[in-house]
């Protein structure tokens, strides 16, 4: 899903590479608005809780759902959990846009490089594409991601941070709720958890980030993954439910507001082929 | 002064049983100075695809043209309209390809996808998507955009009692706002 620049080919020039990347032509408008007073906007955070730990069988990534813009709440139930290849995922923290395209780069990168080598992806592999694109851009992309999976060396974690460096952990946590999820951690976690055990301590992790910090909240997602099998759990757990709904609600009657002038325009359907042949080549 | 307050903007859009409606407030200012009160934001991609544009108005324009641009380019070689899903991965390609110098717009994409199905979503400047099943708000108003569509929205709505819905929410959010109003333009499809 790597569409960063449409083909722009021309007739006859084939071998034009696509321009991938970043494009910085706005920037110098961008500058002189800003010399003449105007600020520039924020973007949107996911200001999160997000965590992994490494348990008997693989590992157990978790993350709320809150995507906040300042104050704002903007989306109450977004993913956080990102597909990489089909044995790792990564949660991502920071800017949205950031953490989306960067794993979303990674992931076709992964995959491009699974068909070269008709082998399964390794989370080290993942983990040096993200560390070492974040690490060109000196943290500009602010993306803050834990990083699972499983593959033939084993489960594996690790934490990526803006500036391109990782660790290797047991179990982590980043986001605005990471100081809430590691003191769940650090009290709860030892080796060898089961499955179950597992994931009750993730969403117990994040149930304190998104009750102790502002920037998290609504509801947990957990990804589980094993050996040869992975679990999305979308929305494992609701504890946040909009109890405060008024069976009432809000009724307008027809002809409520007033209208200057309406306009209907009929769709044009487009003609049915019934008995057509397939295109030729 | 903000680069997102200087044009004043409000644009929402909601889904309801097989329709969406997308409206947009009418007034474009510069700054406190009102100078025209019949603004365009919503704009036609193909009969069954919107993209309302809030924020700097050049912007909105300039981005404007160029998505129609790619989108007539996508006509001609698939000869076929794009999904709406398709559309918004491109906005968002657009978007974050000026990651470091960004186009000063949020918009909003409501669209018909496949059977028929509305599908609404919502970006930052740098195109971070939002996909929603009831109702993105954006533009100088959207703190009260999302107060009022949080409290009147309903799911499943018939497209008349949407279209007042959606006109309630963006009147009495604009009226809110200094720098939106001048009456709404609604698009129910």
């Amino acid at each position: 899903r790597n569409s960063k620049h449409r083909n722009r080919k021309m007739a006859g020039s084939m071998e034009l590479p696509t321009k991938g990347g970043f494009s910085f032509d706005l920037c110098r408008r961008n500058a002189m608005l800003e010399k003449n007073g105007l600020k520039m906007p924020g973007f949107r955070k996911t200001g999160t809780t997000i965590v992994g730990l490494v348990f008997a069988d693989g590992v157990v990534l978790g993350a709320d759902t809150r995507a906040t813009e300042g104050p704002i709440v903007a989306d109450k139930n977004c993913e956080k959990i990102h597909f990489m290849a089909p044995n790792i995922y990564c949660c991502g923290a920071g800017t949205a846009a950031d953490t989306e395209a960067v794993t979303d780069m990674v992931s076709s990168q992964l995959q491009l490089h699974r068909y070269a080598t008709s082998r399964e992806s390794r989370v080290v592999t993942a983990l040096t594409l993200l560390k070492t694109h974040l690490f060109n851009y000196q943290g500009h992309v602010s993306a803050a991601l834990v990083l699972g999976g499983v593959d033939v060396t084993g489960p594996h974690l690790h934490t990526v941070y803006p500036h391109g460096s990782t660790d290797t952990l047991p179990f982590a946590t980043m986001g605005s709720g990471s100081l809430a999820a590691m003191s769940v951690f650090e009290s709860k976690y030892r080796e060898g958890l089961t499955r179950e055990e597992g994931i009750a301590l993730v969403a117990e992790a994040i149930r304190a980030g998104i009750f102790n910090d502002l920037g998290s909240g609504s509801n947990v997602d957990v990804c589980v993954i094993t050996k040869g099998n992975t679990e999305y759990l979308r929305n494992h757990e609701l504890p946040n439910p909009r109890t405060f709904v008024s069976s009432k609600g809000y009724s307008f009657n027809k002809g409520h507001t007033e209208v200057l002038s309406t306009k209907i325009t009929q769709l044009k359907l487009k003609p049915e082929v019934a008995d057509g042949d397939a295109m030729e080549e | 002064p903000q680069i997102f307050e200087y044009n004043g903007s409000a644009v929402v859009a909601m889904v309801g049983k097989n329709c969406f409606a997308i409206a947009s407030d009418r007034r474009l200012g510069v700054q406190l100075q009102t100078v025209a009160t019949d603004f365009q934001r919503v704009f036609k991609i193909h009969g069954k695809l919107y993209i309302g544009l809030s924020g700097l108005a050049t912007d909105a324009q300039t981005l404007y043209q160029r998505l129609a641009f790619k989108h007539k380019l996508y006509q001609l070689r698939e000869e076929r309209d794009m999904k709406p899903e398709t559309f918004a991965s491109l906005v968002s390609a657009l978007l974050y390809e000026k990651r470091f110098g960004p186009y000063f717009c949020q918009p909003i994409i409501a669209g018909l996808g496949e059977k028929d199905q509305p599908f609404i979503c919502t970006m930052d400047c740098i195109g971070a998507k939002e996909l929603a099943k009831d109702f993105v708000v954006s533009g100088t108003a959207s703190e009260s955009l999302y107060g009022a569509c949080e409290s009147m929205y309903k799911p499943d709505m018939e497209p008349e009692e949407l279209f007042e819905t959606i006109s309630q929410a963006l009147l009495s959010s604009v009226d809110r706002d200094c720098l939106s109003g001048w009456g709404g333009y609604v698009l129910i499809v």
